[in-house]
């Protein structure tokens, strides 16, 4: 397995999450794009709306699989990457960097709970796989 | 046994291989207590022999389209099949082939699938079409479904009186258990629905305005009006046609602004076959299609570039996305959606022209005709038709039937046995004219009206 | 194995021109005009004018639409038809989809004009003979299941799903009792879980036991007092027979909730057991698997549904009923839940399945032996090669899976597509969710033993270039008139903006042809 990025963290459900200041991206794990196979589309929401954490705000789509994507923490959706309308392969070719999928305005007083660093999440995959 | 072809030898050296002394063995695990040799109660096998004998019996005793001169409607047309259409739906390869799940050794049922899409898209002027729908009926609910899916928590569907009623009584079952509203509009006194009543009844709370044309009293409706009057408000136009003909002579559902495109395609080659099967259709803009429910057929490539077609956007499918499919349909009409494909490729864009202006002249033919017969009979709604009108009866519908029936003619569908609670259409007998129909039978029609009057 | 390499253009003039001729493409891709392939008669009556009548609403032709002769037409769709594998040609191992032989008797009597040229709207009493043969394939149909009543109207086994689902939810309304929730199997059919959302229900999901049955305690601990049915398959999508189904089906009686037997592998036990002894309250059939109606490229299908006699008063409308020697429709039902369709079902596919039943008649119970036989002699002689996740008895398929082979880097669609070249249509691989990689592998009764040997050899064949020659049975298949398509491309391109038919526009940015 190809090793995760330190500068962020990550999620059960599979998604990387890097904040900065009041701002989140959020994208998905590496792991998770393998599990999915060659991604073919992604609806994401609207800018401007509002999610609450564990919600789920989009879907990502293979040939013959749907993932529900799920805001670790709650905010306000700022900008969606437009670029994955035309080019969804993006979240294959490079899960953490131009096929990020949402950045978000951090709810003020938005708890950010439970998310795991870079090598407890390479530790859970590693467990999962052996259920 | 007739299509088991081992032996009872071979069938005894099959039992040795697996293990089994007996068939028995082999349901082990059904409870015994309701395990049988064999369920008592059917008839012993018949032969071919026997079987044409007795089919034959039955087929005998009903009243055929080709044995009787027939004006029959109301949702389904008779029109002319080709010959070559029968005769190659027989060919095994595509009757006993299954859904094209594996494109290398289907493409000639994807290539077919893609084809009836495309002349679907072109008849309706709309951007996609899918693999068809069961019938006219169920896509017209599966197109108001995805109206409601397509524009978030709104509560309420905005359908024509003109809408078939089996398609508004189908509305209602599908609907029964989802908190949305269903109103119906009435026809204004040409026929078509009431423009002022529409308005009335769309609000914002409304998803999907329904408007069939022509509609069920064969009357065109506006349906440039219909949807700026679903837009206004935020909803979406259902535009449902169950005489496809008619797209060779009026603007498609659109080209005049409609959202979502459905009904019967039955029109174009299928056999009415006691009312099915029949091939439902449902088309769409764009930006509607994954909403679209059903199957779909796309272009692919292989990796040295050869074209092909296979089955795509399926994560909207039951098979995928389980209960939050578009849709619990799993089949498409397959060999019907192939005799329409093939029908309408031989007719073309000639043969629909033609057909579609012959259907139209008999129709005024036979209009013109009750014109001239003085008393009980008028056309009912001086709205522009198709090929099917209402005639409005003052005598007896069930009388003028019979009056009918005793010169072998099949005089029309009595709007009374479709919509039994609307009293106000008791008196209404449509016609229905196609190709199929000749000066001559047209003419013995009138004569017995006249007779009657 | 020949290569289709030969066929590439570089290789030789011949081989260029076959390879185009292959090429067949679609109706829309011949440029031919003027040309048309239906004449009808002359005008016999006076021209009328549409463009006046109809105004601005006026459309002179279709543009776009193709300009065939007949020669043309008939030429194209027999060239298709041959890139089509079918039953007539080889065994279809597609399990659940039970491929089984097409009788041409059915085809005849459904063509009989008083069959297929009779409008739904004629008058009953001239259509007696139409009736009449409604009336006998349900009084059929409640033999086979011991039901009470049987509608033939749902169109499809997802139709009948429904039907099935909307009856469950009237009754419960009727008693004051509406309730909440459906339980499906994780191994059940995409179709319940789908068809329990569009009747207003939430599905709970149960799991399967470690032998892949439903598991007693999971079902107890579920089947709370809002729960309004339990959709099962019996034998499920593995082929195994529910050995608890009399408990199963008493507990949920027990909660007054319904049992809806989904009758998708009916052909499993037709003549054998009747559903309704199980303790069903409702089922389905597909008439295009158990009694053998054509599959025709993806229908259409047929789905009758039975009911116990609680449920008879919310059968859809019209019912065929007799009285005396005349049958006809009543419409007139109070509690139904209305209409599933227009007119009266996919009536020549019943012709069809009538015909099927009477041909079997008394007899019909050895279609279920020889497909469970037949279905236990694969299993059989391809267990050493493929691994068997539930090793429960089959009945009338057998779920393998790719697990044996992955080590090589060989999966369940590479397995597939390698059968292709040996001339038989793959496994169904899409479900049962519970066995990952899976191989579904149904005969059916119409397969001779010959056939089943030479689709075991082939079966074997691959499992040993699976280990020896891996790649060879990754870059199948090697033999059809196109390889391996980008499903993936395809469902992107289909996804952008503005790439669909009208057929004679390839999508933006793709290859012509």
């Amino acid at each position: 397995m190809s090793s995760c990025p330190d500068d962020r963290q990550y999620t059960k459900s599979h998604e990387w999450i890097r904040i900065e200041g009041d701002v989140a991206t959020i994208g998905i794990t590496d792991h998770a794009q393998k599990e999915l196979g060659e991604v073919v589309f992604v609806d994401l929401p609207d800018a401007g709306e509002l999610f609450d954490a564990d919600q789920e705000f989009g879907t990502i789509e293979s040939v013959k699989a749907v993932s529900e994507l799920f805001l670790p923490v709650a905010g306000e959706i700022l900008e969606i990457n437009k670029n994955l309308n035309d080019e969804p392969g993006a979240i294959n070719e490079d899960p953490y960097g131009e096929g990020w999928l949402v950045k978000i305005r951090v709810a003020s007083g938005g708890e950010v709970e439970g998310l795991m660093s870079a090598s407890q999440y390479e530790a859970f995959v590693q467990e999962e796989a052996k259920a | 046994m007739r299509y088991i072809p081992n032996s009872e030898a071979e069938q005894a050296e099959l039992r040795k291989a697996v293990g089994a002394e007996s068939i028995h063995d082999l349901f082990a695990t059904v409870p015994r207590e309701v395990y049988r040799d064999a369920v008592p109660g059917l008839p012993p096998p018949l032969s071919e022999i026997e079987v044409r004998r007795e089919f034959g019996r039955m087929a005998a005793r009903n009243a055929t389209l080709s044995d009787w001169a027939s004006f029959l409607g109301g949702g389904l047309y008779s029109h002319h099949s080709p010959a070559f259409v029968s005769q190659l739906l027989l060919r095994g390869e595509f009757l006993t082939a299954y859904t094209p799940y594996q494109p290398e050794v289907s493409q000639g049922t994807l290539t077919a699938i893609y084809e009836f899409q495309s002349h679907i898209a072109l008849l309706t002027e709309m951007d996609v079409a899918n693999a068809s729908m069961y019938e006219g009926a169920s896509a017209f609910v599966e197109a108001v479904l995805m109206a409601e899916r397509l524009t978030k928590k709104k509560s309420k569907v905005v359908v024509s009186e003109g809408v078939h009623p089996e398609y508004r009584a189908c509305l209602r079952t599908y609907l029964a258990n989802f908190p949305f509203q269903i109103v119906e509009v009435p026809l204004g006194e040409d026929g078509r629905t009431d423009s002022a009543a529409l308005a009335n009844a769309v609000d914002d709370a409304t998803f999907a305005v329904g408007v069939q044309s022509p509609n069920f009293m064969g009357v065109v409706e506006d349906w440039s009006a219909a949807a700026a009057c679903a837009h206004a408000k935020g909803a979406l136009a259902v535009g449902a046609i169950n005489e496809m003909f008619s797209l060779s002579a009026l603007k498609g559902p659109g080209a005049a602004g409609m959202d979502i495109a459905c009904g019967e395609a039955a029109s174009f080659g299928v056999p009415p076959s006691f009312g099915g099967p029949l091939v439902g259709f449902l088309a769409c803009r764009d930006a509607y299609k994954r909403q679209i429910p059903g199957r779909l057929a796309g272009r692919a490539f292989d990796s040295e570039g050869r074209p092909g077609f296979c089955l795509t956007l399926s994560t909207r499918e039951q098979h995928i996305r389980r209960e939050k499919a578009t849709s619990n349909i799993c089949t498409n009409q397959g060999l019907f959606a192939l005799a329409a494909t093939m029908t309408l490729a031989a007719l073309g864009k000639q043969g629909l022209k033609e057909t579609a202006r012959q259907c139209f002249a008999k129709a005024e033919y036979v209009k013109g005709l009750i014109a001239q017969i003085p008393g009980p009979f008028s056309v009912a709604f001086s709205g522009p038709t198709f090929n099917e009108f209402a005639v409005k009866c003052g005598v007896p519908v069930d009388r003028v039937l019979a009056e009918l029936e005793s010169e072998r003619i099949l005089g029309g569908v009595p709007v009374r046995r479709l919509a039994p609670e609307e009293t106000k259409w008791h008196d209404l007998l449509l016609v229905a004219v196609t190709e199929r129909n000749t000066r001559e039978e047209m003419d013995r029609f009138a004569s017995v009206l006249r007779r009657l009057s | 194995m020949s290569d289709h390499g030969t066929l590439t253009p570089e290789k030789s003039p011949v081989a260029a021109q076959l390879d185009k001729r292959r090429r067949e493409g679609t109706v829309f891709d011949q440029k031919s005009s003027g040309r048309r392939g239906v004449f009808l008669p002359a005008l016999d009556v006076p021209e009328a004018d549409p463009a006046k009548a109809f105004g601005a609403q006026f459309r002179p032709e279709v543009e776009g639409e193709v300009e065939l002769s007949e020669v043309d037409v008939v030429r194209h769709f027999t060239r298709l038809s041959q890139m089509n594998f079918a039953i007539d040609t080889a065994l279809y191992s597609l399990g659940s989809c039970t491929m089984k032989h097409n009788p041409r008797i059915n085809e005849e009597t459904a063509r009989y004009p008083g069959f297929s040229d009779v409008h739904p709207y004629t008058a009953p009493h001239l259509v007696q003979g139409c009736l009449e043969l409604l009336y006998r394939l349900e009084e059929c149909l409640k033999v086979l299941t011991g039901f009470e009543r049987v509608t033939l109207q749902p169109s499809a086994g997802a139709n009948g799903e429904l039907t099935g689902a909307l009856m469950i939810r009237a009754a419960h309304q009727k008693a004051g009792d509406a309730r909440k929730w459906v339980l499906v199997p994780d191994s059940a059919h995409g179709t319940n879980p789908a068809t329990a959302h569009f009747a207003g229900y939430q599905v709970k999901e149960l799991t399967s036991s470690s032998r892949g049955t439903l598991d007693l305690g999971e079902l107890e601990s579920k089947l709370t007092g809002d729960v309004a049915a339990l959709m099962i398959t019996v034998p499920n999508t593995l082929g195994v027979f529910e050995e608890n189904i009399l408990t199963i089906t008493e507990m949920v009686h027990a909660k007054g909730a319904y049992v809806y037997l989904d009758g998708a592998n009916f052909n499993a036990f037709v003549g054998k057991v009747r559903p309704a002894d199980l303790g069903a309250d409702v089922m389905h059939m597909n008439l295009h698997k158990t009694f053998s109606t054509p599959h025709g490229g993806g229908g259409p299908g047929a789905g009758p549904v039975g009911v116990v006699s609680r449920l008879v008063p919310f059968l859809p409308t019209p019912t065929v009923e007799r009285q005396g020697d005349m049958y006809y429709l009543d419409e007139n039902r109070p509690s139904s839940i209305g209409r599933m369709r227009t007119f009266f079902g996919n009536y020549g596919v019943l012709v069809r399945a009538l015909t099927y039943i009477l041909s079997y008649g008394s007899q019909i119970h050895q279609v279920a032996e020889n497909a469970v036989l037949n279905a236990n002699y694969i299993r059989k002689k391809l267990e050493p090669f493929y691994h068997l996740k539930y090793d429960a008895p089959s009945y009338h398929e057998v779920v393998f899976s790719d697990k044996a082979q992955t080590a090589k880097g060989v999966h369940n669609i590479d397995i597939a597509k390698r059968l292709m070249d040996y001339g038989f249509h793959p496994p169904t691989m899409s479900f049962p969710l519970i066995v990952p990689g899976a191989l579904m592998i149904e005969p059916t009764e119409s397969e001779p033993i010959e056939e089943m040997d030479a689709f075991i050899d082939a079966m074997i064949a691959i499992a040993k270039e699976a280990d020896e020659t891996p790649d060879l049975v990754r870059g199948a298949p090697h033999t059809t008139v196109i390889g391996r398509l980008d499903e993936a491309a395809a469902a992107r391109e289909a996804s952008k903006a503005g790439s669909f038919a009208p057929g004679l526009r390839a999508p933006a940015g793709v290859k012509s042809v």
